[in-house]
């Protein structure tokens, strides 16, 4: 990777426009302290339902926004990251069921560390195909995990899964409490904002500029010199590492991993998430995720628990395709990405 | 030598035949499914997310019929041909708006189809597995066991689906129109052939394929909402194993995988011997990332 960095698209005509970019910038970080805000203050608002119902909103928005890295900015469709998402889970489950007492950063890490065991795996295979083929086989790499973890009872629980208790919340010589439901929000938004941040950074870096060029046209970028297979590898490795802290954060808050979350059908949520709020937006995904989570919840409550909510959602998403391909934030991708 | 011939007695021979057997049946099955599969995307550069909901849809098509009339031939054409209006209806609906956009809006659309239709089996048909009975009940002999005659006409039956479509694609009008399409859309286009109709009707003979696959596997286990997964997942290992658009790649490589994985099945659980075509996956993603199946790697 010691190719030169390509020159951000923007930068020549920003140059005579300085006065109003410097407004964009202004405006972008008033708007996103404006969300923080509200979102730090939400949980003092709303009931116990809708605080956890948040917060779970926050934690499906991550795994939705490493997966836009892929489809939205490498140009990538990952069908897999369920299983990101899963040993991310199952890695926090380990630790926190042999460590005592259970240590929320040890969950954290080992998280990770699983997550990008998988997504090493998952990535030095897949990223040899091209767009189709390599939705495919992240699909049958995930139902590689699933068929593991569902089947090696002895370590994962097979089908019961996990049960574990929470950690605290232990910042070292600050802060060391039970998690509160507040608490939790307040930790998975830190987390979800950080990883934002970071994100967001990394999509405007000389890197991300190459995943976008790679987007673009993939033979040209191999053609003036990037090795595009290790840029792919990256990426896939970078968004798989981001799921695996949405699952160890969605592990923390229910205190229990299950193999259904390892199945297909996480991964096609998540897709549906960056589809539905728009990819290449990096909050697009949240806001989808929110927008699934409440016409879900929003459905089940008016017509019943046995009411096939995903009919009714499932053709929203294909109009949205048909209609609307850019997504609900579509409008909003260029002045998000500035 | 002796550790060699020992190894050799150990291997259970009458159950590797069993197997064998077994593998060739669920191959044929599987194969019909994949061709059809691997038509679309051919042609149509369409994965087919909703394959196996297709599948399944024909399967329980096909118990409504039998219930009804109780012909299990007539279920078979039955749900057939009502897949295939289905089919085209999805692809007029949902597929035509995305021509000449990019391929992987064709995989989200048809993602979503397959969500819709399982939740509405779901819905509709409840959670509890239905069976159907076999429209043959013979048995013969094989070792120790009473194997069904039903299960060598299956794979009889999916050779002669798959051989007359061959034949269809071969000499057919339409045939030719497909194959015309498939080389090249816009000459095929410019010489007037109706390529939005070739469309809709490669996308409707592939959910027939498909419908009538369900109805040949469902007496062997049982129908439910969740069957499509499976195969459709299957179904795409034989693809990519096979070479994508390649109908006689995918249907060796649906022979391969199925006997692979029956003959894991001896030494292994059933739900493991999955992971086993998973590995002929990787290794073919390996070493011949065009396909095993195709002579010239492109």
């Amino acid at each position: 990777m010691t190719t030169a960095p390509l020159d951000k698209p923007g930068s020549l005509k920003a140059l005579p426009l300085g006065k109003a970019r410097l407004s964009h910038t202004a405006v972008f970080w008033l708007g996103f302290c404006a969300v923080i805000a509200l979102l730090i203050v939400a949980p003092l608002v709303l009931t116990e339902f809708w605080r956890r119902f948040l917060t779970e909103v926050l934690i499906w928005g991550l795994l939705a926004m490493s997966s836009d890295l892929l489809i939205g900015y490498t140009g990538i469709v990952s069908f897999g990251h369920s299983a990101f998402f899963g040993l991310g889970m199952y890695g926090a489950a380990g630790a926190l069921l042999t460590v005592h007492p259970p240590n929320l950063w040890l969950a954290i890490l080992s998280g990770l560390a699983g997550a990008a065991g998988a997504a090493l795996f998952v990535a030095y295979f897949s990223t040899r195909l091209r767009d189709i083929y390599f939705a495919i086989t992240t699909l049958i790499f995930s139902q590689i995990f699933y068929v593991i973890i569902f089947t090696w009872t002895a370590v994962t629980g097979g089908e019961n899964g996990l049960i574990f208790t929470r950690p605290h919340l232990w910042i070292p010589f600050i802060y060391d409490a039970r998690f509160t439901t507040t608490t939790m929000h307040w930790f998975v938004l830190a987390v979800v904002t950080a990883s934002y941040l970071i994100l967001r950074r990394v999509t405007q870096s000389p890197f991300g500029m190459v995943l976008q060029s790679i987007r673009e046209n993939e033979p040209r970028t191999r053609a003036i010199g990037y090795a595009v297979e290790r840029y792919k590898m990256m990426s896939v490795m970078l968004s798989g590492l981001f799921a695996g802290l949405a699952g160890v954060l969605y592990a923390v808050q229910n205190e229990f991993a299950a193999p259904n979350f390892v199945f297909f059908l996480t991964s096609g949520e998540t897709v549906i998430y960056n589809v539905m709020g728009g990819i290449g937006t990096l909050v697009g995904p949240i806001v989808g995720a929110g927008f699934f989570q409440l016409a879900r919840e929003l459905l089940s409550r008016f017509f019943g628990d046995q009411f096939p909510y995903l009919i009714p959602l499932g053709i929203t998403f294909i109009a949205i395709i048909i209609f609307l391909p850019q997504g609900l934030l579509g409008f909003a991708r260029r002045w998000l990405n500035r | 030598m002796g550790a060699i011939a020992q190894f050799f007695q150990a291997i259970p021979l009458d159950l590797i035949i069993i197997q064998t057997v077994n593998g060739i049946v669920t191959g044929m099955i599987l194969a019909l499914i994949a061709s059809g599969l691997t038509l679309i995307f051919g042609i149509m550069d369409v994965v087919n997310f909703a394959h196996g909901e297709l599948f399944m849809f024909g399967a329980y098509i096909g118990v409504l019929v039998i219930t009804a009339t109780g012909s299990f031939w007539l279920a078979l054409i039955g749900a057939a041909l009502i897949v295939a209006i289905l089919g085209a209806a999805l692809q007029i609906v949902t597929l035509r708006p995305l021509i000449g956009r990019d391929p992987l809006n064709t995989i989200l659309v048809t993602f979503g189809i397959s969500l819709v239709l399982q939740n509405y089996a779901l819905w509709q048909f409840g959670p509890v597995s239905r069976k159907i009975p076999e429209p043959i009940e013979s048995h013969f002999t094989l070792f120790y066991l009473q194997y069904p005659w039903y299960r060598i006409l299956i794979a009889l039956l999916s050779a002669a689906i798959i051989g007359g479509f061959w034949l269809f694609l071969k000499y057919s009008k339409f045939g030719v129109w497909i194959r015309a399409t498939a080389q090249d859309r816009v000459m095929a286009q410019a010489m007037g052939i109706p390529v939005p109709l070739v469309y809709t009707g490669v996308f409707a003979i592939g959910s027939a394929m498909a419908a009538a696959s369900g109805v040949l596997f469902a007496p062997t286990t049982g129908v439910d909402h969740s069957m499509g997964l499976d195969w459709v997942l299957k179904a795409f290992i034989v693809v990519v194993v096979g070479g994508m658009g390649n109908l006689g790649g995918s249907i060796a490589a649906a022979i391969f995988i199925s006997l692979l994985e029956s003959y894991a099945a001896i030494w292994l659980d059933p739900s493991q011997a999955v992971i086993v075509s998973f590995v002929a996956l990787i290794l073919t993603l390996l070493f011949r990332p065009t396909g095993l199946f195709v002579s010239t790697p492109r």
